[in-house]
């Protein structure tokens, strides 16, 4: 299994949807309920008949909405593409309630449209407009870039623009983000050992970092607090962090990896917290201070604290921490594909398997008092 | 008589303690004659001791007769009694004839004695008589000696006073010759017209109120002054040797001009020479050009002319005029260092920018030499200006510390050179048929001629500290310039530089874009850095250190070992890159073959694909490109599991027996399930892990770049029934090839299966293909 999403709308209860990858049998979406004060997790069970998922994202504005890339597979041709579905609704919140053999009351999807790609080619991954009202999605397929309009409550999916990638040689995109800043009009994408960024408005690239790693770049993640900060990961055991208006030197590498890094994710609130996840089974939880937006060793008075009842405000730390790797996950045992933090528990976090199996962890609470105080 | 007889031994029996005076008394009867002798010549200390008067001694002064009868008779018995009586008058007998005796001899002496006094008395009277005649006789000599003197007296008062007179009168005649020959010397030889004036000033200021006398004294005076006034003249108007101006200096100070003008004009006539020779000095050196370095011409004369003529130019006058100045004006230099030392500052300016000259290596003994001779004759001038010693020091120091510093730049030029060398011989096209130089051959040669450079830079540099040099008995030269400078400044930061630069192609092309690096120069780099740590690193740092002693106390030194670490961590971090490139590369080709290829279309395999050979061929060529210089390095004994799944084609080729297995397989199992099983307990397989300093290692280390490679491609596509079979016969036929190559054959086995199985998870139809056709397959490949 490689997909793993957390249910973006989803703000108060820890969710997690894992696609599953099986060619002889009919596959599956795994709605993960954690129960954070039990210690108890609870499944659901979605069918998804049309295919293998490689790809699973969840609507930013709906719950019950989310979109998958699969594979349809015919005797000779493999095709990926891209759907965009409804859960059923009494799974849109989770059901505490759900019996134990969960796996005899499978539900299936809804399906609301198709994101036609025959003339596009493979769906790389789906992208929701992470701010607006959840119809503005993007594919990427193949060389191409799709930004859709879902109109008519997402029944329907029109081609708004796109734009594609020209030059020699088989351009494939490999993965992409939507930048949360910018009022949400930039994204970035990745193809072979390069990282692009694009303006979803004139669909034009506005800033390339060209070999960007040695070999193929995996995956990419915005910096959720600082507008140009951007992390990208790859074959060659790097994450790097970039300062897209300077792109011909990283900010930072981080060589912690022993195999090919498939997936980098900010911490949604405290993006000094870095996960990564690689091939070596291992997720690594790094703490970059110096390039987050955290400031440096400034304190905050007792009182301004006690003011701040949102915990996602941002905290202010007492000592300057070192950029470290503050843990090592190493209960996988095969290849992890894919990790997520939670997005509504800032101090959990996900990691997928290809074996299938799914680790939840939190961020220790040393470092988390360390972070909040 | 037998009753006394009786009595007496019975009393003795009886009385025995009552004896001891008696015994006493006869045990001195030896000296009793001697005693009263004594005591007439008068008792000596013993006697005088002693104390208590006893008066029942004998022989004691105080002898009571009475006392003595009283003690005797109230004591002793009667045989004893008598017996005593008896003993006493035989003492008295003896004591008797001893005096005869005595009385004897001294009789006869006395006679003899008046004998000789009456035969004296005779002589003495006819001694007198020729006494008085000597008298007589020695008072008619005195008189007639005084006669005599009476008689020649006159004489001689009249011959001492005309020989005065002839003295008087040579002096007037010389003094009326003063001025004539001051005139005449005046001119000529001014030294002697000073000492003729000089001599006669005294007597003719004395005699000054006769008037002949005064002339005389006047006309001197005058042709002295004119002398004066000339010597002036041509102190200040002419350029005098400096030999000329002490000497007319000194005449000026003896005719009494002010010294304190003197010394100013002294000074002043020397400023102007010593300023000539400096302007003559100067004018050699090419004028500063602040714009830059590019149309200076090259020096006229060599550095060790140069400072030749400064020293013995300008040096050698300095020396000479302080050393005049200080006899003629005392020792009193509160004028003469101020301008020395602004001379000095001046003279080293001149030097130092001709140093700066010096730009290429040149030839570092003239160098030496030069320094040397400025140094030496700087010596002379250590009293005058202890500063100026410092500042020579110093200026030497600089001087050699730049050259050293040159020397470092050029032996980094040099071993650059020698990489662009290497460089080109690996890229160099080898024509056909013929081998190009080997790895090792490069190696060698490479490590050779950069040893061989840096012992000839140390011979240069160590002509600074040579014996016969005498600014190497400076303390800098002993102990900083050896640490600091040598070992820290130049071999050590040149190890150190041959570290960075060596790294500097493990991690500074790979990021982005620069031309990177051939693998086999990473390979070389790598083994020359290993053999820095191992051998070379220590060797030179043992060579400085002969060369140049370091001093106990002197500032700290990097060890060795941190040196070596660094090598070390340079090798490693080359080895690692290298495994890493050459991973990539194969990795890189799997990538390509497995994402290009359909691979649910294929057609059932016929063949082992042709990339898979490609791939064993690159890993072959590679295992002997590391073999050049590593060494086979120690490969973990295959346990019999693994040679169980051995296939025939090579089980057959290994020695039976040499494979002793400790434990037979219980039973055979899916291995499918085994492997599974074992990577539950076998530890994790870091795939760009550090790799060893030996082939084994670096061959493992790419090979399962490569495999983890295939293994993720795999996983991403989706295969149908001969696409699975194609993936079996290509692992396979990789098992076959590549066991050998690694250290580890499991770690092979294992990543192999993952692929095996990983591609029967993608499989739609996961038919696989019989073993012996596998086999067959791969062996017609």
């Amino acid at each position: 299994a490689r997909a793993l999403t957390p249910q973006t709308a989803e703000t108060d209860a820890i969710r997690f949807l894992v696609g599953t990858q099986s060619l002889r049998y009919d596959n599956q979406i795994h709605i993960i309920d954690f129960d954070d004060e039990n210690n108890i997790i609870n499944k659901n069970v979605l069918l998804h008949q049309v295919g293998e998922i490689w790809h699973i994202s969840t609507s930013s504005a709906d719950k019950g909405v989310l979109a998958t890339c699969y594979n349809k597979t015919s005797d000779t041709k493999v095709m990926t593409c891209a759907a965009v579905w409804r859960m059923p609704k009494e799974l849109e919140s989770g059901s505490h309630e759900s019996p134990d053999d969960s796996s005899s009351n499978t539900q299936t999807l809804e399906l609301l449209c198709h994101l036609d790609n025959t003339a596009h080619g493979n769906m790389a991954c789906v992208m929701w407009e992470p701010m607006g009202d959840g119809k503005k999605i993007i594919s990427l397929a193949d060389n191409n870039i799709l930004l859709w309009d879902l109109q008519e409550s997402s029944a329907k999916a029109v081609l708004s623009s796109s734009a594609a990638l020209e030059g020699k040689g088989q351009l494939k995109f490999t993965s992409g983000r939507w930048s949360p800043h910018h009022n949400c009009t930039q994204i970035a994408t990745a193809n072979d050992t390069t990282v692009r960024g694009w303006d979803t408005r004139s669909m034009r690239q506005i800033y390339c970092i060209e070999n960007a790693h040695g070999q193929l770049v995996r995956d990419l993640d915005f910096n959720p607090n600082k507008q140009y900060y951007l992390a990208s990961c790859g074959d060659d055991c790097k994450v790097k962090f970039w300062d897209t208006r300077n792109v011909t030197e990283p900010v930072k590498t981080l060589e912690e990896h022993s195999h090919w890094v498939w997936n980098v994710r900010y911490n949604h609130s405290h993006d000094q917290l870095i996960l990564t996840g690689s091939s070596d089974s291992r997720v690594i939880l790094s703490n970059m201070v110096s390039i987050s937006s955290e400031p440096f060793g400034h304190m905050v008075d007792d009182d301004e604290l006690s003011d701040q009842e949102d915990q996602h405000q941002e905290e202010k730390i007492k000592e300057p921490l070192q950029d470290s790797v503050i843990a090592t996950y190493e209960e996988h045992e095969d290849s992890v594909y894919a990790v997520e933090w939670s997005s509504a528990d800032p101090w959990l976090f996900a990691s997928l398997s290809y074996d299938g199996r799914l680790v939840i962890n939190r961020v220790p609470r040393a470092l988390k008092y360390h972070i909040l105080l | 008589m037998a009753a006394v007889a009786a009595g007496d031994g019975a009393g003795s029996g009886a009385a025995g303690s009552p004896e001891a005076p008696a015994g006493g008394t006869g045990g001195g009867g030896w000296r009793r004659p001697h005693g009263p002798l004594q005591r007439y010549y008068g008792p000596s200390a013993a006697e005088a001791a002693e104390a208590a008067p006893d008066p029942t001694d004998i022989n004691g002064p105080h002898f009571d007769p009475e006392v003595f009868m009283t003690k005797v008779r109230s004591k002793c018995p009667l045989g004893q009694l008598l017996a005593q009586e008896a003993a006493l008058g035989r003492e008295i007998r003896a004591l008797d004839s001893d005096m005869q005796t005595l009385l004897y001899e001294n009789y006869n002496k006395f006679i003899s004695a008046t004998d000789t006094i009456r035969k004296m008395k005779v002589d003495f009277r006819h001694m007198e008589a020729e006494m008085d005649d000597l008298a007589a006789n020695m008072a008619a000599i005195s008189a007639s000696s005084a006669r005599v003197s009476a008689a020649l007296q006159d004489r001689h008062r009249r011959g001492a006073q005309l020989a005065g007179v002839q003295a008087l009168l040579r002096k007037l005649q010389a003094l009326v010759e003063v001025p004539g020959r001051l005139r005449h010397w005046a001119g000529t030889e001014p030294t002697r017209a000073l000492r003729c004036y000089g001599r006669a000033r005294s007597v003719l200021r004395h005699y000054r109120h006769l008037p002949s006398f005064r002339a005389i004294e006047d006309e001197s005076h005058a042709i002295m002054a004119e002398l004066a006034q000339r010597l002036r003249t041509r102190l200040r108007y002419e350029t005098l040797d400096p030999k000329e101006l002490t000497e007319c200096v000194e005449i000026l100070l003896q005719l009494e001009e002010p010294p304190e003008e003197l010394s100013e004009e002294f000074l002043s006539q020397a400023g102007t020479r010593l300023e000539a020779e400096l302007a003559m000095l100067e004018a050699e050196l090419p004028t500063s050009d602040p714009s830059g370095t590019a149309a200076t011409p090259p020096p006229a004369s060599d550095i060790l002319d140069f400072v030749d003529r400064g020293s013995s130019a300008f040096v050698g006058t300095l020396c000479q005029l302080a050393g005049s100045y200080r006899t003629l004006f005392g020792s009193d230099t509160g004028r003469l260092e101020p301008f020395a030392t602004v001379l000095a500052t001046r003279y080293f300016g001149l030097l130092e920018r001709r140093l700066a000259l010096e730009r290429g290596l040149g030839d570092t003994s003239l160098l030496v030499r030069a320094l040397d001779r400025f140094h030496r004759r700087l010596q002379a001038l250590l009293e005058l200006l202890p500063e100026g010693a410092a500042a020579a020091a110093a200026l030497v120091a600089r001087a050699a510390r730049e050259r050293v510093d040159r020397y470092l730049r050029a032996l980094q030029t040099f071993f650059l050179g020698c990489l662009g060398d290497v460089r080109q011989a690996l890229a160099a096209p080898r024509p056909p048929g013929k081998e190009g130089p080997g790895l090792p051959d490069l190696l060698a040669t490479l490590a050779a001629s950069v040893l061989g450079q840096l012992k000839a830079v140390l011979a240069y540099v160590q002509l600074f500290t040579a014996r016969d040099v005498t600014f190497a008995s400076l303390p800098y030269f002993k102990g900083e310039f050896c640490v600091a400078a040598v070992r820290e400044g130049l071999v050590v930061a040149f190890v150190r530089w041959l570290c960075r630069t060596a790294r500097g192609f493990a991690d500074g092309p790979a990021e982005r874009g620069a031309p990177a690096a051939p693998p086999a120069l990473l390979l070389l780099l790598a083994r020359l850095c290993l053999d820095y740590e191992n051998s070379t690193i220590s060797y030179i740092l043992t060579l400085t250190d002969e060369q140049f002693p370091p001093q106990d106390s002197g500032p700290a030194v990097t060890p060795g070992p941190a040196l070596c670490a660094e090598a070390r961590a340079a090798a490693q971090r080359l080895l690692d890159h290298y495994v890493q490139v050459q991973g990539a590369a194969v990795a890189q080709m799997l990538r390509k073959s497995v994402e290009t290829r359909d691979w649910l279309g294929t057609v059932e395999p016929r063949n082992v694909r042709a990339v898979m050979k490609r791939v064993v061929e690159d890993i072959t060529a590679i295992d002997v490109q590391v073999g050049q210089l590593f060494e086979e390095g120690v490969r973990r004994a295959q346990s019999s599991d693994s040679s169980r799944r051995a296939f025939s084609v090579y089980s057959s080729s290994r020695a039976p027996g040499r494979y002793a297995p400790s434990y037979t397989p219980s039973a055979p199992m899916d291995t499918h399930l085994l492997s599974n099983i074992q990577k539950l307990f076998s530890e994790r397989i870091d795939i760009f892990s550090p790799v060893e300093f030996n082939k084994v290692s670096v061959l493992t280390g790419i090979i399962k770049i490569s495999l983890k490679t295939l293994l993720e491609c795999v996983r991403l596509r989706t295969l149908g029934r001969f696409g699975l079979q194609q993936v079996q016969v290509d692992g396979h036929y990789l098992q076959l090839y590549l066991w050998r190559f690694a250290s580890d054959e499991r770690v092979v086995q294992g990543l192999l299966d993952e692929v095996a199985a990983s591609a029967a998870h993608r499989c739609l139809d996961p038919v696989p293909m019989e073993h012996s056709v596998v086999e067959l397959i791969c062996e017609r490949g």
